[in-house]
């Protein structure tokens, strides 16, 4: 394992840089907002990263992605971060295009993996039903029913859930809340009869929803992956959402850090600029090395997903849990050492903050991990 | 197609030095140098030197056919006394040695500080002379920066080295000079211009620890132990061929050895914690007791799984700088910070999950365990002040890394 990028990685993650930069800065986030827009992200610039072939990075080349791997949609996303870029790419490019390429029979792969590539279609995984993230916790229950399946319950918090086509769903078909057995996956279209999607208000202002599922009939071969497997298929799908989550994390945390450092350096108090002071700079120094165990733990995680290590869920863990800490602790000096701009609307650090407290639950928090983490290193 | 043919060519003669190396090692690694050695002999710490004492012959003879080689340094050139060997050689060698478990054959702050800093900045002639004896293990270096009065500012030093003539003659103090008591040679900052602004009146000497004049104290620390020593200069002549680079441009070197002794200082920390005998996971389980293989409170648990997160972090960090390619000072700076930071950590954790007997000293009534962890402890919290305190090294990163302003 190379803890170094190719240079073909590098080249993508040159290319996202300056498609954030040019294409979409903090003030095209900002705007969205502001309108209120219900999906939060805009159709122009997600067809642009459809163009550059984006949504396909995880797909095998047979059904026209690029099979780039997780390390190359990494790097997308921790630079399409920095400038706090909404869009469908990780609930679409990377948990429906990995659960699909990975877990589907061919004729899910036939039927969805080009219109993934295409842009035709968004997806959203359906997983949490409480309010910290277990996914063993599913009560949503899929029964058995002459022509398939019924589906009744509700699943929360689902990234990109209000506008989504397609949804993939952790249902329990056996067993109860907190086995990791008797779980299955669906795939299904989300204007199916008897599924609403109520639109979430969060603090970071992207598209999330609680997804209601009011006996829902789908037929067998809406079943992704083999009936009863899903307690591990949805654990690998997650890892791979979790690695990538941590890269954007990361992206937030190097972004906001820079900001913080350029203010740093312009901001005069007592007439001097205030980066020249010790209390300040000491507090920088410690940032810098978190972000740089940051960067080696995310790119770590992400080889591992790539060469399909052992290490992989160790690595997943350690990963969302180092960003998660890093984030944490950067979004909260960044508006410190702002002083009073840094908690106003007006000015774009506050943002960082607000993404970095949703992005820490995305998947399970730090302390989810770190408990994840004993566990599987055995003790 | 050439390059490709230079590639295979490449790999086939890895090959066979790998071979090569195997056969060596297999002739001339004595069996209580690798692993599954019998317990009952007694562990030498090698470092080599004029007076070295060695409990196991066998340490001995390791040290010198390892040296003869020229593998205590391999990638140095053979006109040197070094190995001669390509990165490529040095990382099979590495993993052969690793293969068979072998011991460290020297331990040396000859080959970690001294011998970078003699390649950059020796001549020809002080290379021929002093190089082979460190690869050897003939002559064990110590250190002479710091100062009574000069700690963290290292420049303000006071040692000084008068011209008279053939000679320097000199005179000062030096304080925390490791192992001084042990070594045969210093390498030494000396004030050669005072008249000249602090950094630019420094030079780099060499001092032979049996001229007439030199003298050392130890120094015993809360742990109770004496690695330290004070070394004394009274009126020691010194030949001018000792003198390392040009007359008063020591500074210049003496920073480049100091990225050499944190690189070192950060990788001995983690270094200790990955592959020491004392396990934090199997001592908190022996105090606190197991369940299921879990350890058996939920607060230490968490926090030793915290910890673990940040050491495989720094641990991934270490690779992906050797991936790099090694940078410059601020990545040592980093190193040294953190390295130093988390091995006091990881020993408090360490101490607090033994309970009372984290904090045994003396006596039968514990176990050496115990014991030798308290002392250890203790020792950990010279890590963060000996090579420029953490403080420092956040001071470093601030200025040189994020270009903050100076006040």
């Amino acid at each position: 394992m190379k803890l170094v990028l190719s240079e073909e990685e590098q080249f993508l993650k040159d290319t996202a840089k300056n498609f954030a930069e040019e294409r979409s800065p903090i003030s095209h986030f900002r705007s969205l907002r502001d309108n209120n827009d219900r999906k939060l992200w805009d159709k122009d610039i997600w067809s642009e990263m459809v163009k550059l072939g984006w949504p396909g990075i995880l797909i095998p080349e047979e059904f026209g992605g690029s099979n780039f791997g997780v390390t190359g949609i990494g790097v997308i996303l921790q630079e399409c971060a920095k400038t706090l870029t909404p869009s469908p790419l990780f609930a679409t490019g990377v948990l429906g295009a990995y659960a699909i390429s990975e877990f589907g029979n061919d004729e899910q792969k036939n039927n969805y993996l080009p219109k993934i590539v295409n842009g035709e279609i968004t997806t959203a995984l359906a997983v949490d039903e409480t309010s910290h993230h277990d996914p063993y916790a599913t009560e949503l229950i899929a029964k058995k029913s002459n022509s398939g399946f019924t589906l009744s319950g509700k699943k929360i918090f689902v990234i990109d859930g209000a506008s989504a086509d397609l949804l993939i769903v952790l249902a329990r078909t056996s067993g109860s809340k907190s086995d990791s057995t008797g779980l299955s996956l669906f795939i299904m279209d989300s204007n199916q009869s008897g599924i609403e999607a109520k639109k979430l208000d969060m603090a970071d202002s992207r598209n999330y929803a609680n997804i209601y599922f009011n006996d829902v009939s789908v037929d067998e071969s809406s079943l992704l992956g083999d009936l009863e497997t899903a307690g591990e298929t949805v654990e690998s799908i997650l890892d791979i959402g979790r690695i990538a989550m941590s890269a954007e994390m990361l992206g937030n945390a190097e972004s906001a850090f820079e900001i913080t450092l350029d203010y740093l350096k312009q901001r005069k108090q007592f007439g001097a600029l205030i980066g020249s002071f010790q209390a300040l700079q000491h507090r920088a120094a410690e940032m810098f090395c978190e972000i740089e165990l940051t960067k080696s733990s995310v790119l770590a995680a992400m080889r591992a997903a790539d060469e399909n290590s052992n290490e992989l869920q160790r690595l997943s863990s350690l990963s969302k849990t180092v960003a998660g800490e890093t984030l944490h602790l950067v979004s909260n000096e960044a508006i410190q050492m702002h002083g009073g701009i840094g908690v106003t609307d007006e000015y774009d650090i506050g943002f960082f903050l607000k993404r970095a407290r949703v992005t820490e639950q995305i998947f399970g928090s730090a302390k989810y991990h770190t408990e994840r983490y004993a566990n599987l290193s055995g003790f | 197609m050439i390059l490709i043919k230079t590639n295979i060519n490449n790999m086939a003669n890895l090959d066979k030095f790998r071979e090569e190396t195997k056969e060596w090692l297999d002739k001339n690694c004595p069996p209580s140098m690798r692993s599954g050695a019998d317990p009952k002999i007694p562990v030498d710490e090698v470092w080599g030197g004029r007076n070295a004492e060695y409990k196991n012959p066998e340490s001995k003879l390791w040290l010198d056919r390892m040296g003869e080689k020229g593998w205590t340094m391999p990638t140095v050139p053979k006109e040197y006394g070094g190995g001669g060997l390509s990165k490529d050689e040095v990382k099979v060698l590495n993993e052969e040695l690793f293969r068979i478990g072998a011991k460290q054959s020297l331990l040396s702050f000859g080959i970690w500080m001294l011998a970078p800093v003699l390649l950059e900045y020796g001549s020809e002639e002080q290379k021929k002379e002093h190089l082979p004896k460190i690869i050897k293990g003939e002559i064990r270096w110590c250190q002479g920066y710091s100062e009574p009065g000069s700690g963290s500012d290292l420049a303000s030093l006071a040692t000084k080295a008068e011209d008279i003539g053939e000679k320097f003659l000199v005179n000062g103090q030096k304080v925390w000079t490791s192992y001084a008591d042990k070594a045969d040679w210093i390498f030494a900052l000396v004030r050669t211009g005072p008249k000249e602004p602090k950094h630019d009146g420094i030079s780099f000497l060499l001092i032979d620890m049996a001229t007439k004049g030199v003298s050392t104290k130890p120094i015993t620390l809360i742990s109770g132990k004496s690695p330290f020593c004070e070394t004394f200069f009274d009126n020691v002549e010194v030949p001018k061929g000792n003198l390392i680079g040009e007359l008063n441009a020591g500074w210049t070197i003496a920073k480049k050895l100091l990225q050499h002794e944190r690189a070192f200082i950060s990788n001995f920390g983690l270094a200790a914690g990955m592959g020491s005998k004392r396990d934090i996971v199997s001592i908190a389980k022996k105090h606190l007791g197991e369940e299921n293989g879990k350890i058996n409170n939920g607060f230490y648990r968490s926090e030793i799984s915290s910890h673990k997160i940040k050491e495989h972090a720094f641990g991934l960090t270490l690779k992906r700088a050797g991936d790099e390619g090694g940078k410059a000072s601020a990545t040592a700076s980093m190193f040294k910070l953190y390295g130093t930071e988390h091995n006091k950590k990881r020993h408090e954790l360490m101490v607090a999950a033994s309970g009372i007997n984290g904090v045994a000293w003396d006596g039968d009534e514990f176990d050496d365990n115990d014991k030798n962890l308290t002392r250890a402890w203790l020792r950990t919290k010279g890590n963060s002040i000996e090579g420029g305190t953490s403080e420092v090294q956040l001071n470093v990163i601030s200025k040189r890394v994020l270009g903050l302003p100076s006040q």
